[in-house]
């Protein structure tokens, strides 16, 4: 019955938990309870990714209907793959949640700030397993609206405009997204996404199709941060509660990319977006947000806020991938989600480490912290040496392959991007570096003592991970690899 | 409004009229239009206004908040348990064929129970959003 169902299960169980936390009496149970979810989900992906590796698709009929009327879940390797990332994400931040959200969030509203994280990872996980796009859109909803309470409830009064600035934004964002899934189904008169994916085939040229297409991509990008639409980013990670802005950090602009890939590739087709400017429109916003967004950062003041522009940045090499429309860029694409998740992980936990202890992650309170906190500072620094993509990290391996997949189209331009992209985060990971080692101790920093191991613990495991898969690319490699090309990529122009 | 001696009146005949009107519309969802989120809404309406018109501690000794909590979980348990009931008897997700002996029966059946916890759960968010607001600068 469970593998039967293990598609539906995945999405289902912190649905069912998320209500029962909201009225959960106290602040451990719930914890308790959220971290049980969390790894179930965990075991339930890591199960369902072995059952797609080899290219085979599981189908699932909610409530009996076939598709193309029922909604339908249609797991392939990618989905898997992206499901994996959410719940991995999910269960190592639980551990880490317990004493830092204790300390951010009032005691009594701790149950719901649970519930609403369970509410968030429902959207989430919906998003990577649903094969119907209205189903993706409420999904996706479900996930924005958790994560806006979510932001809100950070400790300073202006996480509310935070969250009220990615509110406004994200729900444009939707309702492009809506808008446009709702012209094509006009045109087609179907939801399913393999439907419309046949469907639309003989009507690319119609006008409303465009016009829905490119409602879907600005929506999209809206939700990805890409540039120039990423200014909600920056403060909404900074002003969020710590375990916040690790999860969102590392999963929500992840799923995002997702949603372009599934809805560019796989409901129009690579033909369509190279037809289109759309893929020229990806290379160009890809290319500028890499180096905008990299030198922004180096201007940053506040260590949570660095790394939001790293962030954006990060999501710019990702969208170039998609921009070059090869099965070898959106492999690139999607092992750097993955890798990204890792290091984007390890560096919120170590911010929100040094918020725990500190109080605070701007630069004037963090002056030669590095002697005090010694593991939570080489945590930061090992994760920042795989987000320039030092060799022995996971970050050299997504480079590689952006590199590579530049140079299969023999786009030099692109691939001078990503080195100087490369240089830039040199730039900012400097300035880190010298903060946290170099700089005399000031009083608040001198008598500081290291972070609990409740939140060492998780962080360095990601920092593991960060190495580990930077020798180790059988998983992402492969499954990114299966995935790219069961999109259909490269099927018409070879 | 403690005072004001025809509102008060009008409020007290009018709160089982609306209330009744929200139960129509809630079993009447799946003949005609209707169902649980109307529905829901409507019956909040019935409470919103008593709470305008009588004050909004008299209608908390009715419903306080944390019974409120517990109902809009509730009604999400009920929809999703629906859902997982069918599975556990063999089916899929919400497959509600299974739930009687007769297909239509248990469509009928299942439709009927989404619906109700659907209603539920609006009905009890419509009004905790409203306490909030409304009591809002209270200590």
């Amino acid at each position: 019955m469970i593998e039967q169902n293990l598609s539906l299960l995945l999405v289902i169980i912190p649905l069912l938990s998320a209500p029962v936390t909201a009225i959960l009496p106290n602040a451990r149970s719930a914890w308790l309870l959220t971290l049980a979810v969390t790894w179930t989900c965990l075991i339930l992906a890591g199960w369902q990714i072995t059952l797609v590796t080899d290219g085979s698709i599981i189908s699932y009929e909610l409530g009996g209907w076939s598709p193309p009327w029922g909604i339908e879940y249609r797991i392939d390797a990618m989905n898997a793959f992206v499901a994996l990332i959410v719940s991995g994400i999910a269960a190592i931040t639980l551990p880490y949640a317990l004493l830092s959200v204790e300390k951010e969030i009032p005691l009594e509203k701790i149950p719901l700030f649970y519930s609403a994280f369970q509410l968030c990872l429902v959207g989430l996980l919906g998003i990577a397993q649903t094969g119907d796009v209205f189903n993706l859109f409420v999904f996706l909803e479900i996930s924005s609206l958790s994560s806006y309470a979510l932001i809100a409830m950070g400790e300073q009064r202006r996480s509310l405009t935070a969250a009220y600035q990615y509110l406004i934004m994200g729900t444009i964002g939707a309702t492009f997204l809506l808008i446009g899934i709702g012209l094509i189904y006009a045109e087609t008169g179907t939801l399913n996404m393999l439907d419309l994916n046949q469907r639309l085939q003989p009507i690319l040229d119609h006008r409303t199709v465009h016009t829905g297409f490119a409602f879907i991509v600005v929506g999209i990008a809206l939700k990805l941060a890409l540039f120039p639409l990423h200014l909600w980013l920056p403060n909404a990670y900074k002003y969020a509660p710590s375990v916040i802005s690790v999860f969102l950090a590392a999963t929500a602009t992840k799923v995002a990319v997702y949603i372009m890939l599934r809805m560019v590739f796989g409901v129009f087709s690579d033909e369509f977006v190279r037809k289109t400017p759309t893929d020229h429109m990806f290379l160009l916003l890809g290319a500028f947000g890499v180096i905008m967004a990299s030198a922004t950062a180096i201007y940053q003041r506040d260590v949570k806020r660095l790394f939001a522009y790293s962030s954006i940045a990060q999501v710019s090499y990702i969208v170039l991938g998609i921009g070059l429309s090869s099965v070898l860029g959106v492999t690139a694409a999607l092992v750097h989600v993955f890798n990204h998740a890792l290091m984007k992980g390890a560096l919120f936990m170590a911010c929100g480490a040094l918020v725990y202890r500190l109080g605070s992650s701007r630069f004037e309170n963090l002056n030669g912290v590095g002697r005090q906190m010694p593991w939570t500072c080489v945590a930061i620094f090992i994760a920042s040496l795989s987000l320039i993509g030092i060799p022995g990290t996971a970050g050299f391996i997504s480079k590689w392959y952006f590199v590579l997949a530049a140079l299969e189209q023999e786009s030099w331009p692109i691939a001078l991007v990503i080195l100087l992209g490369s240089l830039l985060a040199v730039g900012y990971v400097w300035k880190i570096v010298e903060l946290l080692f170099l700089r005399p101790a000031s009083d608040s920093t001198a008598t500081v003592g290291e972070a609990p191991a409740a939140l060492l613990v998780p962080m360095w495991l990601l920092v593991i991970a960060n190495i580990y898969f930077g020798f180790n690319t059988e998983l992402t490699v492969n499954v990114a690899d299966t995935a790219a090309r069961m999109l259909g990529l490269g099927m018409n122009h070879e | 409004m403690k005072h004001n001696l025809i509102l008060r009146v009008i409020a007290k005949y009018l709160f089982p009229v609306i209330a009744l009107f929200a139960f129509y519309v809630q079993f009447h969802g799946d003949y005609g239009p209707g169902g649980g989120f109307q529905a829901g809404v409507i019956l909040s309406v019935a409470f919103i206004f008593y709470a305008l018109v009588f004050g909004l501690e008299t209608t908390e000794q009715v419903l306080p908040p944390y019974l409120l909590r517990l109902l809009a979980s509730t009604g999400i348990l009920i929809y999703a348990g629906t859902g997982v009931a069918t599975m556990l008897m063999g089916g899929n997700f919400l497959d509600y064929d299974l739930l009687a002996k007769n297909p239509v029966a248990g469509q009928h059946l299942g439709i009927m129970m989404i619906e109700l916890g659907v209603g539920i759960s609006v009905c009890a968010v419509m009004l905790l959003i409203f306490f909030v607001i409304a009591g809002r600068g209270r200590s």
